[in-house]
């Protein structure tokens, strides 16, 4: 192993099962004594603050300052939702994090109650993960009866109750207000912000949403300090471990636990065992569905949040998605297009409406109808949708299609005039690894 | 009330799970979720019947409970067969070859996707990303994962249904 896991240190350890037993052996919750112990909660959320921690789920806000915004006055009711929605296509690191060492994701939501002054934390889990809601029940249970739950937590004032809440299908939970929403009861539609949820969240109620990544780092952090998490990773900006999920034409596609700011060369060809049958890479798409594709010329670029944010794409949730020559850059914008159309909420009309006009218009272009003068009006439908919605969702969906066109353009050129592809298979799939 | 509407009832056991649902909120709605996700376990999908049932157990209105069963995709509406096939369609097992599973899957069950078979053991669908994209291709039946979809393990999955055996829920990749 060429880097100090972290996150994946116990689940990587062989006959390790998750259970609390296995957790303690291997120093679990003593984040909690520790803090319960030596820190104030305004200490705690300094201490955050200083380790420059950034939320692992996609937008990568600083968790400290996240926290820092709700009120501290203890009348107020306040509410910690742990975001277990993963959906991003392309990213499955939660789903490992909960199935193999559902604790520390735990122990990471009892100190984030405890910074905020929530009583009440409830997980977000999306309705697909059935293993991990029923792994989640166990180490919840566990975690009741061991007092790291529930009233007077280890024997302290503090009451933290925290509760599973499983959805049913819906891309859109993800966003933290439409998660929000989901667990009121109502459609997953995102709410206008302001107010933030550090204002007016769960109930109307002051609240943080953490990924579970994000939490999943916390027991360190409180045991091993600010500036041992600033040492790793590409500080200042982007400190800390992060979990890669590399899927597409690699050999070793999987979960990765590597320090921040290592480059996509690195993380493709150390990591994930490069590109299976030695072709070359066409394309990357660096941080979830959400995220523009980059070429091959950007295979040296830093992981981290600034710099894959100036080559004009973004670190994203971490899934990074890897695709050979043989890809056809047309059929995979529509492909994703496809996903966008199928997940808008409907609540905003230029994203309701847009996503369905760009599916056609790039069906017809991948079936051999289109027009030259499509390319325009592709460009100008997603201009017309990025910016102009309630939630991030309107940026993302544009962000195949315009990436794609800027990358690729001929390709949309070559379908267009000759009614065919020039790199796809000749049935028309996309390249597919393996034989299967 | 409508007449067409019949009384439905949830069992012992899901009424006990649906006390205990509503200890965990400040306010009944939050509980719709859930209990819709009970419901279904309980009934298979939630007809207008169930529907109606849950809006009184929670002091909804039935619209209520409609917009909000309409809004999910794992929520059905209409009766699936005995096994709902969820195979995922997006980039990521697409790249891995997804297409040629479905097309196995709809030659080999003689249905195509959105389809029952005639005897009602099989639904097929199409769905968004499962989370699998490390172990691609996927596919989730009645909640279980298969992952690393070849055909033969397609051929193997549904014999195996088939025959009456129970399926497991496993971590990723275990299935």
């Amino acid at each position: 192993m060429k880097y100090e896991l972290v996150l994946h240190k116990n689940l990587k350890t062989p006959g390790y099962t998750g259970s609390l037993a296995d957790y303690e052996r291997h120093g679990g919750y003593l984040a909690i004594r520790k803090a319960f112990k030596e820190f104030t909660p305004a200490q705690l959320i300094d201490l955050v603050k200083r380790s420059g921690l950034r939320g692992r789920g996609g937008a990568g806000f600083p968790a400290g300052m996240k926290w820092d915004f709700l009120p501290k006055d203890p009348a107020v009711t306040k509410y910690l939702c742990c975001n277990a929605d993963e959906s991003e296509p392309g990213t499955f690191k939660d789903r490992e994090l909960i199935e193999q060492d559902p604790h520390q994701m735990i122990e990471g939501m009892v100190l984030a109650a405890c910074a905020i002054g929530a009583k009440v934390g409830y997980i977000y889990i999306r309705g697909e993960f059935v293993y991990g809601a029923q792994v989640l029940e166990r180490a919840l249970a566990e975690a009741y009866r061991a007092g790291y739950l529930g009233k007077n937590v280890l024997g302290s004032k503090t009451d933290i109750d925290i509760h599973l809440h499983r959805g049913a299908g819906a891309y859109i939970c993800g966003e933290e207000t439409a998660l929000l929403e989901s667990i009121e009861g109502k459609r997953g539609l995102p709410r206008n912000k302001p107010p933030f949820p550090a204002i007016h969240g769960l109930y109307g109620k002051p609240t943080v949403i953490n990924n579970v990544e994000t939490l999943s780092n916390l027991p360190h952090i409180v045991n091993r300090g600010a500036e041992w998490f600033t040492s790793i990773g590409s500080p200042p900006k982007s400190p800390g471990m992060r979990i890669f999920s590399v899927s597409g034409h690699v050999n070793r596609p999987g979960n990765y636990e590597v320090p921040m700011g290592i480059t996509l060369r690195e993380l493709i060809f150390e990591h994930a065992g490069g590109v299976r049958d030695n072709k070359k890479i066409k394309a990357i798409i660096p941080g979830g569905a959400s995220a523009a594709f980059l070429t091959d010329g950007s295979l040296d670029v830093k992981l981290d949040f600034e710099a894959i944010a100036q080559v004009g794409s973004m670190l994203g949730s971490g899934g990074v998605t890897v695709m050979n020559e043989e890809t056809c850059m047309v059929r995979t914008a529509l492909n994703l297009m496809e996903f966008f159309a199928h997940e808008t909420c409907g609540k905003c009309s230029p994203c309701r409406e847009g996503s369905s006009w760009l599916v056609q218009m790039m069906r017809r272009i991948e079936h051999g109808h289109g027009k030259m003068e499509d390319l325009d009006q592709l460009v100008r439908i997603c201009g017309g949708i990025a910016g102009k919605t309630v939630c991030a969702f309107g940026d993302a969906e544009v962000a195949p299609i315009l990436s794609t066109l800027k990358h690729w353009r001929s390709e949309y050129e070559y379908h267009i005039k000759e009614k065919k592809c020039l790199v796809g298979n000749r049935d028309g799939k996309l390249v597919v690894i393996g034989g299967h | 009330m409508n007449p067409e509407i019949k009384k439905v009832e949830f069992s012992e056991r899901a009424q006990k799970e649906i006390r205990e649902i509503l200890t965990r909120y400040p306010d009944k709605r939050s509980a719709l979720l859930p209990v819709l996700n009970l419901a279904q376990a309980e009934f298979g999908y939630i007809s207008e019947d169930v529907m109606v049932m849950i809006a009184q157990l929670l002091d909804l209105t039935p619209p209520k409970v409609y917009e909000v069963l309409t809004f999910y995709t794992l929520l059905n509406q209409k009766p699936v067969g005995k096994h709902l096939i969820q195979l995922c369609r997006t980039l990521q097992c697409a790249l891995a070859g997804s297409e040629n599973i479905l097309d196995h899957l709809q030659q080999k069950l003689g249905i195509r996707a959105g389809e029952t078979t005639a005897d009602g053991l099989f639904t097929l669908r199409t769905v968004e990303c499962l989370a699998s994209c490390g172990t691609a291709p996927a596919m989730q039946i009645n909640g279980v994962y298969y992952e690393n979809l070849t055909r033969e393990k397609v051929d193997r999955v549904l014999d195996e249904l088939k025959r009456g055996v129970q399926p497991v829920a496993k971590p990723m990749g275990a299935n």
